[in-house]
């Protein structure tokens, strides 16, 4: 159809009023429906990992939920824009840094739920629980190091045989969440030399923790500090030739600092018994399993069991740790900038 | 046909301003959506500044501690070089692609057009798994070629790469619009006047579609501001850096919003400079008779070096790309990774994507009137005005509309209708930009003519101005299109909660490191948008043979 033919049919203010017409339509089709009566659940966590749970819950109970994917930063921010009128009655998060950063926002949990986990896991004030435990550790390069080459504590790898061969992510949630509890285990002024030490030794910089593993198996890096569980994603798709492993860090320092996810309830949620049975459920057998068994996480109640090959939580050596404190998130950027590992 | 001098001198950049001879005062149709657009334009701008206000002396110490000239310096560098890289790339295949007889002209105007969709921390994992020192291209190269180090892709180098591949659309789309409405008179008479075809095109061709090349260039250089996934994948570190690092790492609104402002005034400087380098020439015939089509530029022996190129560009832009998010897709699936139907993904992209374009569009319309038609200082304003959204980092424009949808106008909040209107804010440059050059190349005479016949305003613009701006209607809407199906932090933030789209769910499997599953959505994202835009750019008109 020529375009003089598409003219006369339908001459220009024709088919300009239907478009607006279809779009006004559209419009108000479109902002139908409202959230009341559901569970909405603002998820700092990958659909990929907790899409399946969470489905379980809404299944296994009938409550129906909705969910908002993002990372941590951008659902802070936006439940803070959102001020009092937040429809978001549960905040998933996947580092305590995170939750730190809103839990003057939180409700307290009632202690039934807290109960559940230990109290490493758990925000000493109350106001929020962890769902499914992560362990930092070191990645390295199975081509270049075995296991025997690679030292018990994060400290040693200050050493300047290790200039040049290691990787990080400075601006990561879990990364400074590591350096907040080594403030809080070994004090700032050893903390300060780590990171004097490790910067000495120039370290390639990542913007998050899957480019780190990846780089290890490459053979671009030869350690890395990340978060134990991204491995098992790469072994899934990538078979076992994949050219990189964990290492856990057995000696009791800030290195191997068991974190969590976690999740709380909002204080301006109007489905505290929905939300309350949420947390249950994540805690329950049924999701710990799910947890150990699909994302390679720590369960955090007894009778889960964690994957295999994985150091259980009883060995490794937890520095006590009240994981609330990792709130001082302000102190650890203030440290990482005097260092210049920060802008 | 005749071509009268004037015709030609109507090109060259008027140093004098034309009296216009249209109402010194424009019609309420035209002003009144364009103040409400401008109006909604500043509220980004407007929630950035009150929240500085709350920011106090912090503010200082931030911008005084992030060494903010250098970081500025090296942004503004970034910029300056990519914007030069895809004048150099789009231009060109803006001008093969319409104007040439090359193999498979019309294939190419489809695809060259296509990595405006590809998102950019897709373009930044692709071109680190690809060049990274033991990335792909160096297994190929290691075997027969013993190639054992590629230089440094990290920093400058990757991000300049990336960004220049994935913009130059911008160009293009702007350049082809313009090129459609060349006056073919003009070329002709320059060729009779014994110019070569070169010296035609430079002389001739070129200053015609100097206004859309900078419309075009504008976008590069304030999405090169703006953009945080190529440059921290590629660890090159740019001023969103200082912007992201409030928000992600220290959870700091007002931090956060502070820097941005500074990137605004970066903006700003950018939009000076454009406006320079537009000029004040006006672009219309002045000529009696009606412009016909282009004829086919016969390329002779250049045919296959220009085929080559337009190749090349494909291969780097679109086949690689492709390729390895193909490759991931079948690792995963031969390593039995399951792969989840991403269908609805598929249907809300379309739609809220089509809804994106045409909202932006017709909020483009009166802006891109008022500008070129009523030029005044009202008009440069609100069209500097509508450029903050597109330069600022998504997220900061998300959260402005959080602010005002949820506190003041909690019906539509978390609706299409306000993820539309936040698209508006953030792509309304991209259509003004090609609506206007296309509305400076239709003579005012022709409208005035209508009118002195009888014709209200109106009815003017709708039954002669806007069939004459069809081709930059259509590049503005595509343009608009394929950004929004890719769009991240606005469709995270802004959406209706549980509503998915292609760039959402590749970039929520991505972030798990869940390649294959990320790698599915991409590929279709490719897929629908090749298929919505082939059907847009065939209804282009034939070149006369």
């Amino acid at each position: 159809m020529s375009y003089q033919t598409f003219q006369r049919l339908l001459p220009a203010p024709v088919w300009i009023a239907a478009l607006f017409v279809t779009l006004l339509a559209l419009l108000l089709v479109a902002c139908g429906g409202s959230s009341a009566g559901k569970l909405t659940i603002y998820s700092g966590r990958e659909e990929s990992l907790v899409g399946p749970v969470i489905e379980q819950f809404s299944e296994t109970t009938g409550i129906d939920v909705a969910v908002k994917y993002g990372k941590n930063s951008e659902l802070i921010a936006t439940i803070r824009e959102e001020g009092g009128n937040s429809p978001a009655d549960i905040f998933f998060a996947s580092d305590p840094g995170a939750l730190g950063a809103l839990s003057d926002r939180f409700a307290t949990l009632p202690d039934r739920i807290l109960g559940l986990v230990s109290e490493s896991f758990r925000s000493r004030d109350g106001t929020w629980v962890g769902i499914s435990g992560r362990a930092r550790v070191v990645i390295y390069n199975t081509n270049e190091l075995t296991e025997a080459d690679l030292p018990d504590s994060i400290f040693d790898f200050t050493d300047p045989k290790w200039r040049g061969r290691i990787g990080w992510a400075p601006t990561n949630g879990s990364f400074q969440a590591m350096v907040t509890a080594m403030r809080i285990i070994e004090g700032e002024e050893r903390t300060r030399q780590w990171l004097e030490g490790i910067k000495a030794n120039d370290p390639k910089e990542y913007p998050k923790n899957t480019p780190i593993v990846q780089a290890a198996a490459d053979g671009e890096i030869d350690v890395g500090f990340v978060n134990h569980y991204y491995l098992y994603r790469f072994l899934a798709e990538q078979g076992e030739s994949f050219s990189a492993r964990n290492h856990f860090l057995t000696a009791g320092d800030a290195g191997g600092v068991v974190l969590v996810a976690g999740a709380s309830i909002l204080d301006t949620s109007d489905s505290v018994e929905e939300a309350e049975r949420f947390l249950e459920f994540m805690l329950s057998p049924v999701a710990q399993q799910y947890f150990a068994g699909q994302t390679f996480e720590y369960p955090l109640v007894e009778g889960a069991r964690p994957q295999v090959g994985l150091i259980p939580l009883s060995e490794i050596e937890i520095p006590d740790l009240d994981l609330s404190q990792l709130v001082d998130l302000e102190g650890t950027l203030k440290l990482l900038r005097e260092t210049g590992v920060l802008p | 046909m005749a071509v009268e001098l004037g015709a030609i001198g109507a090109v060259a950049p008027a140093s004098f301003r034309e009296r216009t001879l249209s109402a010194p005062w424009p019609p309420l149709f035209v002003l009144a959506p364009a103040v409400l657009v401008g109006a909604a334009m500043l509220l980004p701008l407007g929630y950035l500044i009150w929240r500085t206000l709350g920011a106090g002396p912090e503010a200082w110490d931030l911008l005084a501690r992030s060494h903010v000239f250098g970081t500025l310096f090296r942004t503004t560098v970034l910029a300056a070089t990519v914007t030069g890289a895809t004048i150099a790339i789009g231009v060109p295949l803006a001008w093969l692609t319409i104007r040439t007889d090359l193999p498979l002209r019309r294939l190419w105007a489809v695809l060259t057009v296509l990595p405006l969709v590809i998102p950019s921390y897709v373009g930044g994992m692709v071109v680190v798994a690809a060049l990274r020192p033991k990335g792909l291209l160096q297994e190929i190269l290691s075997g027969p070629f013993g190639v054992d180090r590629l230089p440094e892709i990290y920093g400058f180098p990757g991000a300049f790469l990336t960004l220049a591949l994935l913009t130059y659309p911008y160009v293009l789309l702007s350049t082809r619009a313009a090129l459609w409405n060349v006056d073919p008179a003009l070329e002709e008479a320059s060729r009779g006047l014994g110019r070569g075809a070169w010296t035609t095109f430079r002389r001739v061709t070129l200053p015609q579609l100097r206004p859309a090349i900078a419309a075009g260039a504008l976008l590069v250089a304030l999405y090169t501001l703006s953009d945080f996934g190529a440059v921290s994948l590629l660890r090159f570190d740019s001023f969103t850096r200082v912007i992201f690092l409030q928000y992600e790492s220290a959870f700091n609104r007002t931090l956060a919003a502070a820097s941005s402002l500074v990137l605004v005034a970066l903006a700003l400087g950018i939009l000076l400079v454009e406006a320079r380098a537009r000029g004040r020439a006006r672009y219309y015939r002045s000529g009696a008779g009606a412009a016909r089509r282009p004829g086919v530029v016969r390329l002779g022996r250049w045919r296959w070096p220009a085929l080559a190129f337009v190749v090349a560009v494909v291969a780097l832009a679109l086949a690689a790309p492709i390729s390895v998010l193909g490759y991931w897709l079948v690792r995963g699936v031969q390593a039995g990774e399951p792969l989840r139907l991403v269908g609805e993904g598929a249907l809300n992209s379309l739609y809220v994507s089509s809804l994106a374009a045409v909202a932006t569009v017709l909020a483009a319309l009166p802006v891109a009137i008022l500008t070129v038609r009523y030029p005044s200082w009202v008009s440069s304003l609100l069209e500097r005005v509508s450029y903050i959204g597109f330069a600022l980092p998504g997220i900061a424009v998300a959260l402005a509309l959080v602010f005002f949808g949820a506190r003041y106008a909690t019906p539509v909040y978390q609706t299409l209708g306000l993820l539309v209107f936040a698209y508006v804010v953030l792509f309304l440059p991209v259509a003004v930009g090609a609506l206007r050059a296309s509305l400076q190349q239709v003579h005012p005479h022709v409208e005035e003519a209508a009118r002195s016949l009888g014709r209200s305003p109106l009815r003017v613009f709708l039954t002669v101005t806007l069939p004459l701006m069809r081709w930059g209607i259509l590049a503005s809407a595509a343009g608009v299109f394929l950004i929004t199906m890719k769009e991240l932090p606005v469709t995270l933030i802004l959406s209706p909660i549980g509503f998915k789209t292609l760039a959402t769910s590749t970039w929520s499997a991505a972030s798990a490191a869940f390649f294959a599953q990320a790698a599915a959505p991409a590929l279709l994202l490719m897929l629908v948008s090749s298929v919505a835009v082939g059907l847009l750019m065939f209804r282009e008109p034939q070149l006369r043979r």
